[in-house]
């Protein structure tokens, strides 16, 4: 395991910018595997963007490339992401 | 519809910093007062946000140290040599100082008193972070929950917030030391990493069904994450939370 993984509670404020909502207790299914599991444990490298990778089998479920007024996201490792899109305080 | 949207954003603002306290030759800690803070639960983050004069920036996310208390948040800081945050963080804030920053984040390594015991934290190093924060909110709510610490450090002056543990420590609160490079004379606590004989010690079983926080490198996480599932544990109650350079 490279020592510079991290994982997704350390994209938290990230992911909350881009979905508008907390998504660490959110649901993914990997496209590849199948493994579903919260986002807060998936795998996380950073580079010139995010980079999101199932613990299991270590397929790349989501990129999301952010400048100062867009974000870029590719959800297309993902066959699903449940969570709850939480509107009040 | 667009109120709504409004609530659930999440705003950079500006905190005001209020003490700097030295944890260790590394480590310190920040406390600081957040006008717009809407509470959090223990093992949150914030994000936090430098600008440099040219405009670069540079975000990292640090976990809440305190239990939650009004507007006043504590970050505990570890300097790493070559980082792009962490230095400034560490060695140039001074109180009544501004910080930019965001949070609460993160809702996946929380705890709080509601979800009950038994609970098994192991830390590695700064990893004990989020740990110290849940270990506070325990004390703090008079809770008696039984809550074990497995805490690896690599000598004994690296252990941070080690006076306060040695205070809470009792009253259903179990605290370990391992330290994993020099020992003090005298040592009767463990010194090597943590395996599989440490978290039978420790405890508590896995049949007692723990819920279970492992925060530290990411090799420690890994480890103890595969020994703990080898040792009986449910899968979905080890919480893990890595710490890589990047923390910085």
């Amino acid at each position: 395991m490279d020592a510079l993984t991290l994982d997704g509670n350390a994209v938290a404020g990230l992911l909350h910018e881009v979905f508008g909502t907390e998504m660490t207790v959110a649901t993914g299914t990997c496209g590849s595997c199948g493994a579903s599991g919260q986002i807060g444990a998936v795998h996380v490298f950073r580079s010139a963007g995010v980079v999101l990778r199932c613990s299991w089998c270590g397929n790349v479920l989501a990129k999301i490339v952010r400048q100062e007024m867009q974000a870029c996201v590719d959800l297309s490792g993902l066959s699903g992401l449940a969570y709850v899109h939480h509107t009040g305080a | 519809m667009e109120g709504a949207a409004l609530l659930g954003r999440l705003t950079w603002q500006l905190a005001d910093v209020l003490d700097v306290v030295v944890e260790n030759a590394r480590v310190k800690t920040l406390a600081l007062d957040v006008p717009e803070w809407p509470g959090h639960k223990t093992g949150q983050h914030v994000d936090v946000r430098l600008t440099a004069e040219d405009g670069y920036r540079a975000e990292r996310s640090y976990s809440i140290a305190s239990a939650p208390s009004g507007t006043r948040i504590e970050l505990t800081v570890e300097c790493l040599e070559d980082g792009e945050v962490s230095p400034y963080l560490s060695d140039e804030l001074r109180p009544g100082d501004k910080l930019e920053l965001r949070g609460p984040v993160g809702g996946y390594f929380v705890w709080e008193p509601a979800l009950g015991g038994p609970v098994l934290l192991v830390g590695g190093g700064s990893g004990v972070v989020p740990l110290m924060a849940m270990i506070r909110e325990r004390a703090a709510a008079g809770s008696d929950v039984d809550m074990r610490l497995l805490y690896s450090s690599r000598s004994w002056d690296d252990v941070i917030y080690r006076d306060e543990l040695g205070r809470l420590a009792g009253r259903g609160l179990t605290v370990a030391h391992t330290l994993t490079r020099s020992q003090p004379d005298g040592w009767n606590g463990y010194a090597r990493r943590v395996d599989a004989e440490m978290l039978t010690d420790v405890g508590p079983a896995s049949g007692d069904r723990p819920h279970v926080y492992v925060c530290g490198p990411t090799p420690l996480v890994e480890a103890v994450a595969a020994t703990l599932v080898e040792l009986g544990h449910e899968p979905q109650r080890i919480k893990t939370e890595r710490f890589g350079p990047t923390g910085g």
